[in-house]
C-alpha cells in the first residue's frame, strides 16, 4: 500500500492541498484569471476539454442569473411587493383576481439561487486550483493529464467524488434545500393569516420564536407543557423499554430456562408485525367500546355501560400511552440485547457468586453498569427516537384528548405532533419551523454532550 | 437447594406465560377479527360468533358496492403500488447507501470528517420538518401533476436522503481486513474495481440487510405518503390505505376487512423483518478477519 500511496500523492495531491489564498499567491496570472474565467488556465494547458466544461458550467450559472436568478435573490430580500389585488373588469362586471407576488415561491427561489451560487463559488475554488495544479505541472515538467486521465482517475483517486456524486445530490435537494427553507420560515411571518398567494408574507426576524418561549399569549402556555410531557414521554419510555426488555432478556437466557427459541419467538412475533398494524389495532382495543373494555365489563370491574377513559382522559391517555409503548418496545430491546449479554464475562458472574451475591445485587452491580456501558449510545439513539416518535403518538392517541387552555395541541401531543397540527391543519408554518429548530437544538446540545465521549465516536478507525 | 431452584424455575415459567399471553393476545385479536363472520365494528364480546373466509375475498377481489361513491376500497391495486414503489425506492437507496459507506469507509479525502458530521447533525432535525418544503420543491419540478408521477416523487422522496443512513453498512466495511484490499491494488486493480469485485461481493450480509430494511420503508411509512398523495386514493399505498378503512364513514363496513388487510400484509413483512434480524446479526458480528 505505502508505495502506491507516495507514488500518486507526490503526483497529484500535492499542489491541490494548498489553500486558496496560496494558490492566489502562487499562481501566474493564467491560474488567476482562472478564478474569473473558469478553466481559462486548462484551456491554456491543452486540457481542453476539461476547461470546456469549467467554462460551459460558469456561462450556464451566468445565464440562469441574468435571465431568473437576479430577480429572484431580488425578491428573496423582499418577500414579494406586489400583493394580490382585485381589479373591476368592466366588460365583464366582475372583480377579477391580479396576479401578485407569491412569498412562498420567492423564498424557495431564493434558497436554490442561493444554493446554486454556493456551488458556483466552489467551482471557482475548484478552477483555481485546477489551473494551478496544472501549472505547477508543467513548471516540473510532468506529464500533464489528458481528458482521458481525467475519467480514468474516477475510478482511482478521485473514487470518492463519482461515488458520492448522486448520493449528495438527493440529500442536497430531499434534505438539505428544504431544511434551510423551513428554517428561513421560521423568521418569517408565514401564519394562516399569511397565506400565499392571497397574502404576502415578510421576515419577522426572531418574533415567532419570542412569541412562543416568552410571551403570555396562548403559545408560550401551549409550549412549555408540551415541551415538559415531550421530555417526560422521551425519559420514561426510553428507559422503561431498556431496563423492561433487559430484565425480558435476562429472564430467557437465565440457565434454569429451557425451550429459549420458543420464548423468544413469542414476544418476537410482535415486532415482526409493522408497526402501524400494532398501533392502530392498540388504539382499537383501548377504544371505549373496544375488547379491554368488553372484558372489563363481562368480569364485573365497571358496570355494564361504564367504559374507562383510556385515551379522554388526560392522565390515563399519557400513562395508556407509556404502557402501550412497553409493549411495543421491550421485544426491541429484549433482541439487541440478548447477543450482548452473552458476551458479559463468565468469570464475573462466577466470582459474584462465591462472595454470595444475590441476584438483585448481580443485576445491579454487573449487568446493568455492564450494558449501560456498551449502550449508551444505543440509549442516546432510542431517546432521541422517542423525542420525534411521531408514530406511537399520532396513530395512537392523535394528541388527544383536545385541550381548550392549548394552542391547537391536545394533552399527549409531543413537540413534533404539534408541529404536524401546526402545519398540516393549522398552517402556521413559521410556529411549526420555529418548533422544528427547538427540538433540533434540544437533540443537538444532548448529543453533544454524550455522544462526543463515546469510544465508538473516539476511535473509529480502532478496528482497521 | 434443589426444591428452591426448582420453585425458582416454576416462577419464571409462570411469568414468561402471563408476558407471552400479553403480547401474543392483540396479534390473535387482530387474526380472529379478521376471520370473524358479523360485520360492523366493536362488539360486546371478543370470541367471534362465526368464522369465516369472505373478509379475505371481499378484499382481494375489493367488493366494495356497499358504500356508494367516497373512497374505492382497492386492496390489491393498493399492494402493487407499494410494491412498485418500495422495490425501485430499495434499489435507489441501497445504490446510494452502499456508495456513501464505502467511501467513508475505505477512501481518505479532505471533506471526510466534515461530511461525517453533517450527516449526524442533518439526522437530528425532526423528519418531516422538512416535509412541507419536499412538497413545494416536487410541485415546483411538476412531479404532482399526475398519479404516476407522485408514485414517482414518493420513490425520490424514500431514497433521496438515503446517503445519510450509512453508519450501519460503514461499520461492516470497517471490518474488511485492508490487507485484502491491499493485494488487490498489488495485483493491478484500481479502487473502483476493488469496490466492485472484492469489497461487495464480501458484503452479502449488510447488502441484504440494507435492501430489506429500505423494502420495509414503503410499507409502513405513513406520513410523507398521505401529504405526496392527498386525496388520489387510485395511487394510494397500502399504509394510508388501511388507515382510510378505519376512518368513521367505513369503519362499520370495513372494520373486519381492515384486520384481514393487516394480517395479509403483515406476513411478508414479518418474514422480511425476520430475515432482516438473520443479516443483521452476521453484519454485526463482521465479515472475514484478514
Amino acid at each position: 500500500m505505502g508505495l502506491f500511496k507516495k507514488k500518486t500523492s507526490l503526483k497529484y495531491d500535492k499542489p491541490r492541498d494548498e489553500s486558496i489564498s496560496q494558490v492566489f499567491k502562487k499562481g501566474d496570472t493564467m491560474t488567476r484569471l482562472s478564478f474569473f474565467v473558469f478553466g481559462l488556465g486548462n484551456i491554456v494547458n491543452k486540457q481542453v476539454v476539461r476547461g470546456v466544461i469549467f467554462l460551459a458550467l460558469e456561462i450556464l450559472y451566468f445565464v440562469y442569473m441574468i435571465i431568473f436568478g437576479i430577480g429572484a435573490l431580488g425578491d428573496f430580500i423582499t418577500l414579494g411587493t406586489v400583493e394580490q389585488g382585485q381589479v373591476y373588469n368592466e366588460a365583464l362586471g366582475i372583480y377579477e383576481y391580479s396576479l401578485g407576488d407569491n412569498s412562498m415561491l420567492c423564498l424557495l427561489y431564493g434558497v436554490i439561487t442561493l444554493v446554486l451560487t454556493a456551488g458556483i463559488i466552489f467551482l471557482a475554488c475548484m478552477s483555481g486550483k485546477s489551473a494551478y495544479c496544472t501549472q505547477v505541472r508543467r513548471a516540473k515538467g510532468q506529464h500533464i493529464p489528458t481528458f482521458r486521465d481525467d475519467i480514468r482517475s474516477l475510478f482511482e483517486e478521485n473514487l470518492h467524488a463519482f461515488l458520492l456524486a448522486l448520493p449528495i445530490i438527493g440529500i442536497l435537494v430531499f434534505t438539505i434545500v428544504p431544511l434551510v427553507f423551513m428554517i428561513l420560515i421560521a423568521f418569517t411571518s408565514y401564519d394562516h393569516e399569511h397565506q400565499p398567494p392571497g397574502t404576502l408574507f415578510s421576515w419577522v426576524g426572531l418574533a415567532n420564536f419570542k412569541s412562543l418561549i416568552a410571551s403570555s399569549s396562548s403559545l408560550a402556555t401551549t409550549f412549555w407543557p408540551v415541551l415538559g410531557w415531550t421530555l417526560i414521554w422521551a425519559v420514561s419510555a426510553t428507559v422503561s423499554c431498556y431496563i423492561l426488555g433487559l430484565l425480558l432478556a435476562l429472564l430467557i437466557n437465565r440457565k434454569g430456562t429451557r425451550a429459549k427459541g420458543f420464548w423468544r419467538f413469542m414476544f418476537v412475533l410482535s415486532v415482526a408485525v409493522p408497526q402501524f398494524v400494532t398501533l392502530l389495532t392498540m388504539r382499537t382495543i383501548f377504544n371505549a367500546n373496544g375488547p379491554v373494555n368488553v372484558l372489563l365489563r363481562e368480569f364485573g370491574f365497571i358496570g355494564a355501560t361504564d367504559s374507562i377513559p383510556f385515551f379522554t382522559d388526560p392522565l390515563l391517555a399519557k400513562i395508556t400511552i407509556i404502557c402501550i409503548n412497553i409493549w411495543i418496545g421491550v421485544p426491541f430491546t429484549m433482541l439487541s440485547t440478548t447477543g450482548i449479554l452473552q458476551n458479559i464475562p463468565a468469570d464475573l458472574y462466577e466470582a459474584a457468586k462465591i462472595d454470595g451475591a444475590s441476584a438483585p445485587v448481580i443485576f445491579r452491580k454487573i449487568t446493568l453498569p455492564y450494558m449501560l456501558f456498551v449502550m449508551t449510545p444505543n440509549l442516546i439513539t432510542s431517546f432521541t427516537g422517542n423525542i420525534n416518535n411521531f408514530n406511537v403518538i399520532f396513530l395512537l392517541s392523535g394528541g388527544g384528548p383536545d385541550s381548550l387552555e392549548y394552542y391547537y395541541a391536545g394533552k399527549t401531543d409531543l413537540l413534533v405532533t404539534w408541529l404536524y397540527k401546526l402545519t398540516i391543519t393549522q398552517k402556521d408554518y413559521n410556529l411549526g419551523a420555529v418548533i422544528g429548530i427547538l427540538v433540533f437544538i434540544i437533540l443537538a446540545t444532548l448529543s453533544l454532550l454524550t455522544y462526543h465521549r463515546t469510544g465508538a465516536y473516539k476511535d473509529e478507525g480502532a478496528f482497521q | 437447594m434443589k426444591a428452591k431452584r426448582m420453585i425458582t424455575n416454576a416462577a419464571c415459567y409462570v411469568l414468561l406465560t402471563i408476558l407471552s399471553i400479553i403480547w401474543v393476545l392483540p396479534i390473535l385479536f387482530v387474526i380472529l377479527t379478521s376471520f370473524r363472520e358479523e360485520g360492523g365494528s366493536y362488539k360486546t364480546y371478543i370470541w367471534p360468533k362465526g368464522f369465516t373466509l369472505n373478509n379475505y375475498k371481499e378484499l382481494i377481489m375489493g367488493v366494495n358496492s356497499k358504500i356508494s361513491g367516497g373512497t374505492n376500497i382497492d386492496f390489491t391495486r393498493w399492494f402493487f403500488n407499494t410494491l412498485v414503489i418500495a422495490i425501485f425506492s430499495t434499489l435507489l437507496s441501497a445504490f446510494f447507501v452502499l456508495c456513501v459507506s464505502y467511501v467513508m469507509s475505505r477512501l481518505r479525502f479532505k471533506m471526510r470528517k466534515n461530511f461525517m458530521n453533517i450527516a449526524m447533525i442533518l439526522g437530528m432535525f425532526p423528519g418531516f420538518m422538512s416535509m412541507i418544503a419536499v412538497y413545494y420543491i416536487l410541485k415546483g419540478l411538476g412531479l404532482l401533476e399526475t398519479g404516476a408521477l407522485k408514485q414517482l416523487s414518493l420513490i425520490l422522496v424514500y431514497s433521496g436522503g438515503a446517503g445519510l443512513g450509512f453508519y450501519m453498512a460503514k461499520g461492516f466495511f470497517d471490518t474488511i481486513s485492508r490487507s485484502i484490499d491491499e493485494a488487490a491494488y498489488i495485483d493491478g486493480a484500481t479502487k473502483w474495481d476493488t469496490f466492485i469485485k472484492i469489497t461487495i461481493p464480501l458484503s452479502k450480509p449488510i447488502i441484504t440487510y440494507t435492501l430489506l430494511t429500505s423494502f420495509m420503508g414503503p410499507w409502513v411509512d405513513y406520513i410523507f405518503a398521505k401529504v405526496i398523495m392527498g386525496n388520489d386514493t387510485k395511487y394510494y399505498t397500502i399504509a394510508i390505505g388501511l388507515w382510510t378503512m378505519l376512518e368513521k364513514e367505513y369503519v362499520d363496513y370495513y372494520y373486519t376487512q381492515f384486520y384481514a388487510g393487516c394480517v395479509l400484509i403483515s406476513i411478508p413483512i414479518a418474514l422480511v423483518f425476520l430475515l432482516s434480524q438473520r443479516c443483521y446479526v452476521e453484519g454485526v458480528a463482521g465479515a472475514v478477519k484478514g
